[in-house]
């Protein structure tokens, strides 16, 4: 187990390395110029040249990108263009209202995703199960901006029983994590009925069957403790969908998290600020990953042969 | 194959997704013929006496945009945006995708490790924030936009190619062409790609769907297609901030997108039911 979970890790870092590699040369592609951003449009070109040698920008590539690291080990992540302050202190002020959002969104993803599954499952091959599985299509398919602005539409305004975007409460929670909980519920049902499905197969399940279980009581107990599994999993790999999904999600519902902070700074064309996101984001997603491995490491051992 | 035909055929799921694909791609074909309108004229009468939009009626079918535009035609000519990037950004993606994840699984050792931990890396990357970066960067259009959807979503498609590869080129009939003494390039392209055709025709259709989707996004989030080309996502873009006078201006495009989206979906689930006896029912 120690050395699967050392090797894991370590094939984690080794990613988020190349993660910073690939944005620092992202950010070099960017035709802007970093030195001519920060000194403003009226800048002489001796300003422009002192604050270039002041970023060390006048320095050879795999000098900037060592320095680079050093920064982002020290978690700096530079400083924004256009906010004049440091990116890592813009991202923290934001982060609390996308970790709430994603709460809730896996709140609902849960809610909707794993009965329609075992439903499903347990109906397989019937008109029900069909019809639940091309409903969490219509799910999957819908693009969050759309299912936004619609529920936005009918309960924010023609019902009238939620406000119509901002930052605040439960109420203001609802509609966003709404949004985002539909179409991973999609993904959800589809997991959880294939692992149900498998796991109503097991021979402990015609056990439990033998034995007089109830239908439900199998369902519940026998089946879905052990195919909660795959889910549980699915919720680290799912990191990555919900990072999409807060940037759309947050514009629609002006929800002030990172999603819009990267938002703003792609229409600014603030790199540190889109490269700084990016980084967090893909660290979010790497640990994800890693913590989704490990879960399944600890549960199924299996696994870690492999 | 004809088999999985008539398998598609029967599923009515599946028959629904084929006719909206084939409806979506007629408008998007032959758009000057069938949209009623220009999509980019402006019509005296395309606006209220206040200046808003027109709703819905006899004439706008489904009601005029800000600019008082026909939305079906601008709808009509949408399509085109999302079938051409759907279909090439799409091709490319999968064409890069399967290069890298054959190549990697047949090839295997130091090779095969370095293209597969890239694509590890691709994975851990949010694709949307990619994607906007890129596109960002590079001021899109058309083509920019579907060549920057190509350089992120490959990445499935080529792990799913990398595993079926590792799995084939460990079976007996290889081993068995190998010692006839057939060389690595023959084996690959005579004997391994065919039996990768059924996944990455699987892989393929859904693959679209997602790429709509991400099209669809860019457009929304304003650096996808510019205008005044139009696309379903840009429509809902321009018009976001009226939409709770003009609701039409967001229902439209967005069920053209859910509906396209979905049929992709569709058609490549039963493509999968269809050609992986193994998944038959398990979806």
């Amino acid at each position: 187990m120690l050395r699967f979970l050392a090797r894991r890790v370590a094939q984690a870092a080794l990613v988020v390395l190349g993660i910073t590699l690939v944005t620092f040369l992202i950010s070099f592609a960017v035709p802007a110029d970093p030195a001519r951003m920060i000194a403003g449009r009226s800048a002489s070109a001796d300003t422009v040249a002192s604050i270039r040698h002041q970023l060390g920008l006048d320095q050879p590539l795999p000098v900037q990108y060592l320095r680079y690291l050093g920064h982002l080990a020290e978690g700096d992540l530079g400083r924004s263009y256009v906010q004049r302050t440091n990116v890592a202190g813009l991202v923290e002020s934001r982060l609390p209202a996308t970790l709430q959002l994603m709460a809730g969104a896996i709140f609902f993803e849960l809610l909707l995703g794993l009965p329609a599954g075992a439903f499903s499952a347990s109906r397989r091959g019937t008109r029900a199960d069909k019809g639940t599985m091309v409903l969490s299509f219509i799910g999957v398919s819908a693009p969050q901006f759309v299912v936004g602005l619609l529920l936005l539409y009918l309960f924010g305004y023609l019902f009238d029983l939620f406000p119509l975007g901002g930052y605040g409460g439960l109420a203001h929670l609802f509609l966003p994590a709404l949004t985002l909980g539909i179409g991973g519920g999609g993904w959800y049902a589809r997991q959880s009925r294939s692992s149900m499905i498998d796991a109503l197969r097991q021979d402990y399940v015609r056990t439990a069957r033998a034995k007089g279980a109830g239908e439900w009581r199998v369902i519940l107990l026998h089946a879905g403790r052990n195919a909660i599994l795959p889910v549980v999993a699915m919720i680290g790999l799912d990191i990555g969908n919900f990072m999409q999904g807060v940037v759309v999600v947050e514009a629609v519902f002006g929800w002030p998290g990172i999603g819009q902070l990267a938002w703003q700074a792609i229409q600014e064309l603030d790199i540190p600020v889109i490269m700084g996101v990016t980084i967090v984001a893909a660290v979010a997603i790497v640990l994800g990953n890693l913590l989704a491995d490990i879960i399944t490491g600890t549960l199924d051992p299996r696994i870690r042969v492999r | 194959m004809s088999g999985a035909w008539s398998r598609i055929l029967r599923d009515k799921a599946a028959l629904f997704g084929l006719a909206v694909i084939v409806v979506v791609g007629c408008a998007a074909l032959f758009a000057p013929f069938v949209s009623p309108f220009n999509p980019d004229r402006q019509f005296a009468n395309g606006l209220t006496l206040e200046g808003a939009p027109r709703p819905p009626d006899a004439i706008y079918w489904f009601g005029t945009d800000l600019l008082g535009r026909d939305l079906l035609s601008r709808l009509i000519w949408g399509a085109r945006a999302s079938m051409i990037i759907g279909l090439v950004a799409n091709l490319a993606a999968v064409i890069i995708g399967t290069t890298l994840g054959a190549s990697a699984g047949f090839l295997g050792g130091r090779v095969g490790t370095v293209i597969m931990r890239f694509t590890d890396l691709m994975m851990a990357f949010p694709a949307l924030l990619l994607a906007i970066a890129l596109a960002a960067i590079l001021r899109p259009s058309l083509w920019i936009v579907a060549l920057v959807i190509a350089l992120v979503n490959w990445v499935q498609i080529a792990r799913v190619i990398y595993t079926e590869t590792r799995a084939l080129a460990t079976r007996e009939f290889v081993e068995a062409v190998r010692a006839l003494g057939a060389s690595r390039w023959r084996i690959l392209t005579r004997h391994v790609l065919p039996h990768l055709v059924p996944t990455i025709l699987v892989w393929g259709t859904l693959g679209i769907s997602s790429t709509v989707l991400l099209e669809a996004t860019l457009s929304f989030l304003g650096v996808g297609v510019q205008p005044p080309t139009p696309s379903w996502g840009g429509i809902i873009f321009q018009s976001q901030s009226y939409f709770m006078v003009a609701p039409w201006l967001v229902l439209f495009p967005g069920l053209a997108i859910i509906l396209l989206a979905l049929s992709f979906n569709l058609v490549g689930d039963a493509l999968r039911d269809a050609l992986d006896p193994t998944q038959r029912g398990i979806g």
